[in-house]
């Protein structure tokens, strides 16, 4: 009972301001777990907001679990928030905040203590149930603040950018935390921003990806929607392309020389690849742009995959792996190609690219993804 | 940091003594003199050689009903803080968090109204009194003294107010409080240090107060304190009674003093807090 369905949202924040959200339409099933992400600007942050109730949506409709929420205060949506700065209240101590929704609901004294407890117990909060905000490190607030949404049970959880207060390692850990939440609390659903690609990759059932800028206005707010691995492997567009996956996706200007059912091939710098996608949509002869990612790219003088002559123009060498920016030719953009740690060749040295045709994209002139014609992870 | 040279030092600690000395001297003049009677009265020595407390005895037990005065101000004060605080609060939450027109010209006529003197609107506040059957009534004079120092603790709390994180109302929003829950269960307690400093102010202008407290009582028993201890007056019409003003005086000062050094650290920090973003 916890499906949300967003039915061609719309939000503006004044009438003469352009749409911060457009056209936003996607579904979020009962006990996913979806994470909004997309770059600073895209309006995530507001999409969740719109969830929360705390911001009006221009027209469309929201729905959680078969009702029709739009017009309901927060409270009423059985939603529970979890905010970026935490937002505990600085006089109450830690029990008094988890229990304070609940005492403002009405419920009675021992209910609203035995949740309280419970939380507390999952949080592992119960040693410091008396202390205020004040005297807790950013992890024990988090925690805190993720107790404050547990104990209203809520049939959604709204996580708004909850780790970037938080150092490295707590981040990774508190990552942890909530992926196990989410295991342990079953049928809830939870809707989680960030801007972070790593967090949204390992915490997601359900990416959305929204776009930013004049994309918002062209395309509709909504990029891509699927899991991490389609929006990693079949990227719909270069928007998504770029954005998921670090270091971001290499792309080659090109022009298709021909189109067949399983593979494609297309002519970059006087050179002719061939690609595992499906491009009959394209006409023959008309501008388009061969994306390959970094790591799945080979250096080697011989073997599989068409040559791509290049010269080194820097390394980067990180202990478990190395990025080799390369040049690879006049007029195109720097390539980077990630490999093992143990590169050791020097700048301006030449070698050679491996590009094999199962690891390659392709994007028509708009941007649009050609569908991959291999067997890849879903 | 740099040692001070010897001779800073000591023109610091002069300087310090001066201004103690002239700010602190009176005050224990006061004192003194209270504590003397008769011809001990023009003595300019400080302590007194045999201090009495009869000048405090007399202020209670003379025509004037001086503990009298002294309720009336405690009550007219108190009433007013109370009164100031609560429409001072839901004011600044309005004006502080919520977006709506003409907001900065209402913000702008609530200082113009603080700026009119008193004397110019003395008589239109005697028809307002009057009209709402205050007239001669201590209790009456809480809405004059409510009115003067609204505007300014309505501008000190806004600035507070508006400074507060918005994350911390949107929290309560989605816990489902109102807006009255989050003014006071969940603003309020934030806000001590500025209501502690204006509340503070609001007490000390309702317990100084003199024009109003003139004008609108003329019955002895309604007076406050200011216009108590104006009228105290010695046995014949050519003897100012130093001693019982004195004494007065230094009863008036006692709450006024220890409020202030109660919340001392909260005043200091409800002032200079929200002036500079930090």
């Amino acid at each position: 009972m916890s499906r949300i369905e967003f039915n061609r949202v719309n939000k503006r924040y004044g009438p003469n301001l352009p749409l911060t959200i457009k056209d936003a339409t996607l579904t979020v099933d009962d006990g996913e777990f979806c994470v909004f992400v997309g770059p600073s600007g895209c309006g995530k942050s507001t999409l969740l907001r719109c969830v929360a109730g705390l911001e009006d949506i221009t027209s469309g409709d929201l729905s959680i679990g078969g009702v029709r929420v739009n017009d309901l205060p927060p409270a009423k949506r059985g939603v529970a928030m979890v905010f970026q700065s935490y937002a505990l209240y600085p006089h109450m101590t830690v029990a008094q905040n988890m229990a304070f929704g609940l005492q403002v609901m009405g419920a009675d004294k021992v209910a609203i203590a035995a949740k309280v407890k419970a939380a507390a117990d999952i949080l592992q909060l119960t040693p410091l149930m008396d202390r205020l905000p004040k005297m807790l490190s950013g992890g024990q607030r988090q925690r805190v603040a993720i107790g404050r949404a547990i104990v209203k049970e809520p049939k959604v959880f709204l996580f708004d950018e909850p780790l970037s207060n938080l150092d490295a390692a707590l981040r990774v850990q508190t990552r942890l935390e909530i992926a196990k939440l989410h295991h342990d609390l079953g049928s809830a659903s939870m809707i989680y921003v960030t801007h972070d690609q790593v967090e949204a990759m390992t915490l997601a059932d359900k990416i959305v990806l929204l776009h930013t800028g004049a994309l918002i206005e062209q395309r509709g707010s909504v990029a891509q929607v699927g899991s991490p691995m389609t929006l990693y492997h079949r990227p719909a567009s270069t928007f998504v392309a770029e954005f998921i996956g670090s270091p971001k996706m290499n792309l080659l200007p090109g022009k298709l020389v021909s189109a067949e059912a399983g593979h494609a091939r297309v002519e970059v710098a006087g050179l002719v690849l061939t690609a595992s996608v499906d491009a009959r949509a394209v006409p023959v002869g008309s501008a388009v742009q061969i994306g390959v990612r970094p790591e799945h790219m080979a250096v080697a003088d011989s073997g599989e995959g068409a040559a791509l002559p290049a010269s080194l123009l820097h390394v980067e060498r990180l202990g478990d792996s190395s990025l080799l920016y390369v040049n690879v030719g006049p007029g195109l953009p720097t390539m980077t190609v990630k490999m093992d740690g143990s590169v050791s060749r020097a700048a301006g040295s030449a070698l050679t690219l491996r590009l094999v045709p199962e690891a390659l994209h392709l994007f028509d002139s708009a941007g649009q993804a050609c569908v991959r014609t291999v067997e890849l992870p879903v | 940091m740099q040692q001070r040279p010897l001779l800073g030092s000591v023109a610091l600690y002069c300087a310090a003594a001066m201004i103690v000395f002239i700010s602190v001297g009176p005050f224990l003049y006061m004192v003194a003199t209270s504590f003397k009677t008769g011809s001990a009265l023009f003595d300019p020595q400080i302590w007194p050689k045999n201090p009495t407390l009869a000048n405090y005895t007399a202020l209670f037990e003379g025509a004037q009903p001086f503990g009298r005065h002294l309720l009336n101000s405690i009550m007219v004060a108190t009433l007013t803080v109370g009164f100031a605080i609560l429409m001072g609060v839901t004011a600044a939450y309005a004006l502080g968090r919520i977006r709506f027109k003409g907001k900065e010209l209402l913000m702008l006529t609530l200082l113009g109204v603080s700026m009119f003197p008193q004397v110019a609107v003395l008589s239109g506040m005697f028809e307002l009194i009057q009209s709402l059957g205050l007239f001669n009534r201590a209790l009456g004079l809480v809405v004059p003294y409510t009115i003067f120092t609204l505007p300014f603790t309505v501008w000190i709390l806004t600035t507070f107010m508006r400074d507060l994180p918005n994350e911390l109302e949107e929290a309560a929003i989605m816990d489902g409080c109102g807006p009255l829950r989050i003014i006071f269960q969940v603003f309020m307690p934030l806000l001590w240090p500025a209501l502690v400093s204006t509340g503070l102010l609001a007490f000390i202008g309702a317990w100084n107060e003199f024009l109003f407290a003139l004008t609108f009582i003329v019955e002895d028993d309604q007076r406050t304190v200011p216009v108590g201890i104006s009228l105290i007056a010695g046995a014949t019409a050519f003897e100012i009674p130093w001693g019982s003003i004195m004494a007065a005086s230094v009863i008036v000062t006692l709450p006024l003093l220890g409020l202030v050094l109660a919340f001392q650290k909260k005043i200091v920090s409800g002032l200079t807090a929200g002036a500079v973003k930090g």
